[in-house]
């Protein structure tokens, strides 16, 4: 999980287990220090789940509003609680201290969906099965080149449970957004609309543990979503305005028609939209990618 | 979809899916409804079709056959459409029906699928004029010349034939989902709810509807509540209820304000705090309201409960009923496989003595108000035969002590779900929709209400 993760690359005496609690946490007060570990494990893995089933709202059929607004209002729920008692804090602190240049561009690998392994054998992750992943990540059905390890991440039900490495947290920020904007990152997410999302969180779920810092920073800008209420524009509007009408169905007519930037912590996407861009310029294995997307766009737009 | 028949349960035989019956998605049955008094029991299903069944007449030289349903009338109501504006499918699945009172020797329904309600008028044909003049039995214009004499066509009678036609088409009104509707005490207007308003027509108007309840904020960032079901008050036309996704019940009143964002009445329970959980929304969300035949209590559904309300009391729920609290601790799983996020309906009796609702794995619940006492059954092919009187099962935790017919927890099948149920208005009949087959039991034994 993503805690564990943290600890062993930050050593942070805030992230111990209730049982060492002795220790006083490097930065929070004693809150987090009560907390067990067990129970904050649970709550990120309802988390990550949470974004993911939001992200997941993306079908050919327009999603439940119903449903999109109790899991909305789940993930603010965990979020003003793990404000509340610290490790909110604790996490975005950890974050900050993971910056660097290099995470920014295994950042944007792991955006482009490119991850060591399966850049070295020269393939690109196969579509997930839409129904695998909409029916709560039964394993049988998803169907990944991935290690094992992701499939256990994918079948593994209980929130407790140790098999959760910290790739799942991944799943978080990654699988949040809409598909739409991954194909900034990388052209091939066009191949397949309908199965873009799920390549998103495949993507994500791909990543293996090298990539944890680089997911930590965009992870913050993620979770700092909760708190803007109006995020800074994305540099690229054009591409914005383009996309925008791709937006989730609780955007009424006025919304798409005006192309106003989508806000707001309905979309956690917002922080991947705001550094996707910059991030390419950053990677020059996608700037080839930048290229398709250039075409692809062509076509959409039918100029 | 049918009626339940004697057949031998062949599902489970084909070679390919040992485990699994093999359920076309389209005839999934999405909303069940008698009519006003009871003859006639309509279904809609997920590819748009309505089924109507009507209930034979009591026969007197054999008992058994006397109010069995038999399938009336099938039409296709909705088709699927496409919003080209949202490149989004707009589903054909019918999500409610309401008859309307019969003023006339024919019937009309309301039936609505996301986007569109559409009035539909059934009427009977059995009789048909012949011996006509200028037209031969075939309908053929006859040549004028060959007729010699004139004759006045009469009514012969025919095979009975039922006639569907759409009379209205109550379009372009919402733009979210609609959840309900609900025809009025005065015959004349219906309301119309989707998941952020309401809107109150009037039955002979297509082209307008008016705005009674817009719950949309000006942001859609702050939209944390929607409209999950609103039901008319039986016999004051002025009243209407409807329920939110944060489990609180809205009475209106429609002569205090043409827009009824303002409640009248708001029933709210406050909520147990040392039972909080992630989950508390959510299993709070209220799926569906129901009032009471005689209009003084109000029935909700959340997730594990069924309420009871007095329309005067706002504080608290009268009555709660434990429909499938050993799913508590299970609220995390039931919130990865979305499952906590199923709709279940419930119903009155038609003396309010009696609630019933579904659950899982084919079960369904009633509780009897007045002896407190409840019963679990199953609705499916393998544990009852027609005619045979239905067993009552017992959910136990589990690696509890068991019964022999007892189910464990784990063992309970959550794909099958009953969402749908229905009650008839005056006799002890219900019919209840388990996927794509429909259940419908009597009690003959009680065929009064008490």
């Amino acid at each position: 999980m993503f805690l564990k993760g943290i600890k062993r690359k930050f050593s942070e005496p805030g992230e111990e287990p209730v049982s060492s609690g002795e220790q006083a946490p490097a930065t929070s007060p004693a809150a987090s220090r009560t907390l067990s570990s067990s129970y904050s494990l649970q709550r990120q893995s309802l988390l990550d789940m949470s974004l993911i089933k939001l992200q997941l709202c993306h079908m050919l059929v327009e999603p439940n509003l119903c449903r999109s607004v109790l899991i909305a209002n789940t993930v603010r729920q965990i979020q003003e609680e793990m404000t509340q008692d610290g490790t909110w804090q604790m996490m975005t602190q950890a974050l900050a201290a993971a910056q660097c240049p290099a995470d920014r561009l295994v950042a944007t690998e792991v955006l482009c969906r490119q991850t060591d392994a399966a850049t070295q054998a020269g393939q690109s992750p196969k579509p997930v099965s839409v129904v695998g992943l909409e029916e709560g990540y039964h394993s049988e059905e998803v169907v990944m080149e991935s290690d094992v390890e992701t499939e256990a991440i994918m079948s593994t039900l209980s929130p407790a449970s140790p098999q959760m490495s910290s790739a799942s947290y991944l799943a978080g920020p990654f699988g949040m957004g809409p598909c739409w904007d991954e194909e900034e990152e990388d052209g091939d997410c066009e191949e397949d609309e309908e199965e873009d999302s799920e390549d998103c969180v495949s993507e994500g779920e791909e990543a293996d543990e090298d990539h944890l810092s680089a997911d930590s920073r965009t992870g913050e800008k993620v979770f700092g979503t909760f708190e803007i209420k109006h995020p800074v524009p994305p540099p690229d509007p054009g591409l914005e305005e383009l996309f925008s009408d791709v937006d989730p169905s609780y955007y009424d007519l006025d919304t798409v028609l005006t192309g106003t930037p989508k806000m707001g912590p309905y979309d956690l996407l917002e922080s991947l939209s705001s550094h996707g861009p910059t991030a390419l310029s950053s990677s020059s294995s996608c700037r080839s990618d930048l290229n398709e997307l250039d075409h692809i766009m062509e076509i959409i737009v039918g100029s | 979809m049918g009626e339940d028949t004697d057949t031998a349960p062949t599902l489970n035989h084909h070679g390919f899916l040992p485990d699994h019956n093999y359920v076309t998605e389209a005839d999934i049955i999405s909303t069940v409804e008698f009519n006003h008094t009871g003859e006639l029991l309509a279904t809609g299903d997920k590819g748009g079709r309505v089924v109507i069944f009507q209930r034979e007449p009591e026969s007197k030289n054999d008992p058994f056959s006397q109010g069995e349903y038999n399938v009336y009338s099938t039409f296709q109501s909705h088709e699927p459409e496409f919003d080209y504006l949202k490149s989004l499918e707009i589903e054909e699945k019918i999500n409610k029906i309401r008859w309307l009172p019969q003023q006339n020797a024919a019937h009309f329904l309301l039936s609505t699928n996301d986007k569109t309600i559409k009035l539909w008028k059934v009427s009977e044909r059995d009789k048909r004029p012949e011996g006509y003049n200028l037209k031969d039995e075939e309908g053929r214009i006859k040549d004028v010349s060959t007729v010699t004499s004139l004759q006045v066509p009469v009514l012969k009678p025919m095979d009975l034939m039922v006639e569907v036609s759409p009379r209205r088409v109550f379009a372009n009104a919402h733009t979210y989902h609609i959840n309900s509707i609900s025809v009025n005490s005065d015959y004349e207007t219906y309301m119309s709810a989707d998941d952020l308003r309401i809107n109150l027509w009037h039955l002979d108007i297509t082209d307008r509807s008016f705005n009674i309840v817009d719950i949309k904020p000006a942001n859609m960032e702050d939209l944390t509540e929607v409209i999950t079901a609103s039901e008319f008050h039986p016999h004051h036309c002025n009243l209407f209820v409807y329920s939110s996704s944060k489990g609180t019940l809205r009475l209106c009143d429609m002569r205090e304000a043409a827009l009824c964002d303002k409640h009248s009445k708001l029933f709210e329970e406050p909520e147990d705090p040392s039972a909080r959980s992630f989950f508390s929304e959510i299993i709070s969300s209220v799926s569906d309201v129901k009032f009471s035949h005689s209009g003084r209590y109000l029935l909700t559904r959340d997730y594990l409960t069924a309420k009871v309300w007095d329309l005067n009391m706002e504080s608290k729920p009268l009555e709660t009923y434990q429909v499938h609290d050993y799913l508590r601790s299970k609220l995390c799983s039931l919130y990865e496989n979305d499952c906590i996020f199923d709709k279940f309906e419930c119903a009155w009796n038609g003396s309010d003595s009696v609630i019933m609702t579904g659950a899982y794995n084919n079960f369904f619940r009633m509780f009897d108000r007045n002896t407190k006492r409840d019963v679990t059954l199953e609705a499916s092919r393998e544990s009852s035969k027609p005619r045979a009187v239905l067993k009552p099962r017992r959910v136990c935790a589990a690696g509890g002590k068991r019964r022999k017919d007892d189910i464990s927890v784990d063992s309970l099948d959550f794909t099958k779900k009953i969402l749908h149920t229905a009650w008839h208005p005056t006799e002890n009949i219900i019919a209840i929709a388990a996927t794509n087959n429909l259940y419908i039991f009597q009690d003959k034994l009680n065929s009064e209400m008490h």
